[in-house]
């Protein structure tokens, strides 16, 4: 793949594995055994199993009339929100967990922010019978409360994060932790394109599912397995990578990110990686993050909790600086309202989340016969609060 | 011959490496540390930048860090504080911090300036061996700096050998897989891993740090190493009242 890690875990200039000497060895393991486990033919079919039949794969490609009509273009919608547990996280976490089991792992850890990428660690922790715990940061976990419950009634361990700034930075920080006491036993389920080589590598490989199954379903419904956007919220940048993922090398479709502004670029609350960042190192990989002159990592802000990373994965870094994607940016405001849109004219009320690549339709102009997907990354629910507030319903 | 090399040429035995945070407990307490802590007769020092996410440390390391940068110590503002600094103390100093604050500096620029300053130094534990090797190692070695590496139980001899090929000072040995600042118990597997690494005949001297608190941690770990490092119970110590007038009693009691 042209736009493929090199052997070193490099994309470009972005990669690697910036890690203490205690994570060596986990994470060397990892890199060594990988490739050959995930791509043995008795795990393939145990992942396409559970992909079919406990997450509900393939997620179905909605054409959205109504939004079709109205951006006067043909408007799909990849049904991440459709799968078991509610979002696309859980492509990874089946992934994450066959792999352990062939590792011969006997302890889960994970971090979460929204909480999604932790209750699918704490579902596929439940269905194999591995002791499982999710980092979260405080602040986190008060605001996602529901998803806190979720995932003690799944029988995980919920461990606040309460250093830095508690949130999700701090509960990678912690879990990067645990793993540095646990190098032996404890396999770390990184949600999202980000950390050490391999891991963007690999999570991409799990999420790009999405994309392989997008290209079909579109030959299927439109006699081209091309479209000519595709559109897909970005905080690490796990559902974008899985959406991006088979059109990569398609160099005609184009490619559209949307980072969070919070509340607005320049306001001093906002996640808008590529726009306010600098080339640097964050959680194991030379990336692009949010950092001040000093190089310390700035708090990032953005309303929807699975966004506000202060970096984004390594291959998002480098398909940015190579303009392979566009990276734009959509307010909380912008987000809201996208949200209450789609609500309104598709019956679907998307996460916080996703519907920042929602609202980003309303930035761009389209000729009638383009073909644009946009990836329904999680389904709104987590997020209902949030949204009964603002439009006080 | 950087500090740190004349050193080891010198003293092989029981030597003592103290820990600490710049801008912990406050701005300008850096060098009347240093001092203090020569005084009492430590062998060199460990001064560590603070940086917004510190990975591999625990608790009492990661608090300092967050007051030093609520005191607002910066890259720049250490380098000058230590060009005060060796105008006092005479005994090698390492600079200690993560790689992301070092990459904003710019590689080679806080390579020449550390050396300016009289660093002789430098420790940085998210740095790995391959990305040094291929990208930094020139700028360490232009500017006379030893780069520290660590080793823990799980690194396996090759591994060790390679590090021992690229180090030019001594070899940092973490007592166990942990974070900074966690209790040691010495156990047969950690003897164990200590001899195995004896056994290599290494060519530089070894270090080991994680855990050595009083003076059994640090007889024990001197038994095995040239020395030994106390890091999370020496920040501790800086939260006390009086932490200035303790520091000679901390160092003998460590020593004694």
């Amino acid at each position: 793949m042209k736009y493929g890690v090199n052997e070193h875990g490099y994309y470009g200039d972005f990669g690697g594995a910036y890690i203490p000497e205690m994570l060596y060895p986990n994470v060397e393991e990892l890199r060594q055994q990988y490739l050959n486990i995930i791509s043995d033919e008795g795990f393939k079919a145990e992942f396409d199993d559970l992909l079919k039949n406990y997450v509900g794969r393939p997620s179905p490609l909605y054409h959205a009339k109504r939004y079709s009509e109205k951006y006067g273009a043909n408007i799909y919608f990849k049904r991440e929100d459709l799968n078991h547990t509610g979002s696309h996280k859980i492509n990874n976490a089946i992934g994450q967990i066959l792999l352990a089991k062939r590792l011969g792992k006997k302890r889960i850890i994970a971090e979460t922010g929204a909480g999604q990428h932790g209750v699918a660690t704490a579902t596929v922790c439940a269905l194999m019978g591995i002791e499982c715990v999710v980092y979260m940061g405080e602040i986190d976990m008060a605001r996602q409360a529901p998803n806190v419950s979720r995932m003690k009634m799944l029988g995980a361990t919920v461990m606040p994060a309460s250093s830095g700034s508690k949130t999700l930075k701090d509960a990678t920080n912690e879990a990067l932790r645990d793993w540095i006491g646990n190098p032996v036993d404890t396999h770390y389920i990184i949600g999202s394109v980000v950390g050490p080589y391999p891991y963007p590598d690999m999570v991409a490989r799990f999420q790009s599912i999405i994309s392989e199954e997008t290209k079909k379903q579109l030959l299927e419904q439109t006699g081209n397995e091309l479209p000519q956007y595709v559109l897909a919220c970005v905080g690490g940048g796990s559902n974008a990578m899985g959406m991006f993922y088979h059109f990569l090398d398609d160099e005609d479709v184009k490619l559209v990110a949307v980072e969070a502004a919070g509340k607005g670029i320049n306001s001093g609350h906002s996640a808008a990686t590529t726009f306010l960042g600098q080339e640097g190192v964050l959680h194991g990989s030379r990336t692009i993050l949010m950092q001040t002159p000093d190089g310390q990592v700035v708090e990032p802000y953005s309303i929807s909790a699975g966004l506000d990373y202060p970096g984004i994965g390594p291959q998002h870094a480098h398909l940015y600086k190579i303009n392979r994607a566009q990276y734009t940016s959509i307010t909380d405001d912008e987000a809201l309202q996208a949200g209450l849109l789609c609500s309104q004219m598709e019956g679907i009320i998307p996460a916080i989340e996703t519907a920042h690549a929602l609202a980003q339709l309303e930035k761009m102009t389209f000729k009638l016969d383009d073909t644009v997907v946009i990836c329904i990354s999680g389904r709104g629910d987590k997020d209902l609060d949030t949204y009964i507030k603002y439009f006080n319903f | 011959m950087n500090r740190l090399n004349k050193l080891f040429a010198t003293k092989k035995d029981n030597l003592l490496s103290i820990y600490y945070t710049a801008g912990y407990p406050a701005l300008n307490t850096t060098v009347n540390i240093a001092e203090a802590l020569e005084k009492a007769g430590a062998d060199f020092l460990e001064i560590g930048f603070p940086y917004s996410d510190p990975v591999a440390d625990g608790p009492t390391i990661q608090h300092s860090s967050e007051q030093a940068l609520e005191n607002g110590m910066t890259l720049n503002l250490l380098f000058e504080e230590l060009a005060e600094l060796r105008k006092r103390v005479t005994i090698p100093i390492l600079l200690m911090g993560y790689f992301n604050p070092i990459v904003q500096y710019g590689v080679e620029r806080f390579c020449k300036k550390a050396a300016e300053v009289g660093v002789d130094g430098v420790i940085v534990p998210d740095l790995p061996m391959y990305e040094y090797e291929a990208m930094y190692a020139s700028y360490f070695i232009d500017n006379n700096l030893s780069n520290i590496f660590l080793v823990t139980p799980q690194t396996s001899e090759e591994r060790i050998r390679k590090i021992d090929e690229l180090s030019n000072s001594f070899i940092y040995l973490l007592s166990s897989s942990s974070i900074t600042g966690g209790s040691l118990q010495l156990t047969n597997s950690i003897e164990d891993y200590y001899k195995r690494v004896n056994a290599l005949e290494l060519k530089n001297p070894t270090i080991i740090g994680f855990g050595i608190s009083d003076n059994k941690t640090f007889t024990q770990a001197c038994a095995y190493a040239n020395g030994a490092i106390v890091g999370s119970k020496f920040v501790k110590l800086l939260a006390e009242d009086g932490y200035m007038e303790k520091i000679p009693g901390f160092i003998k009691g460590i020593r004694e």
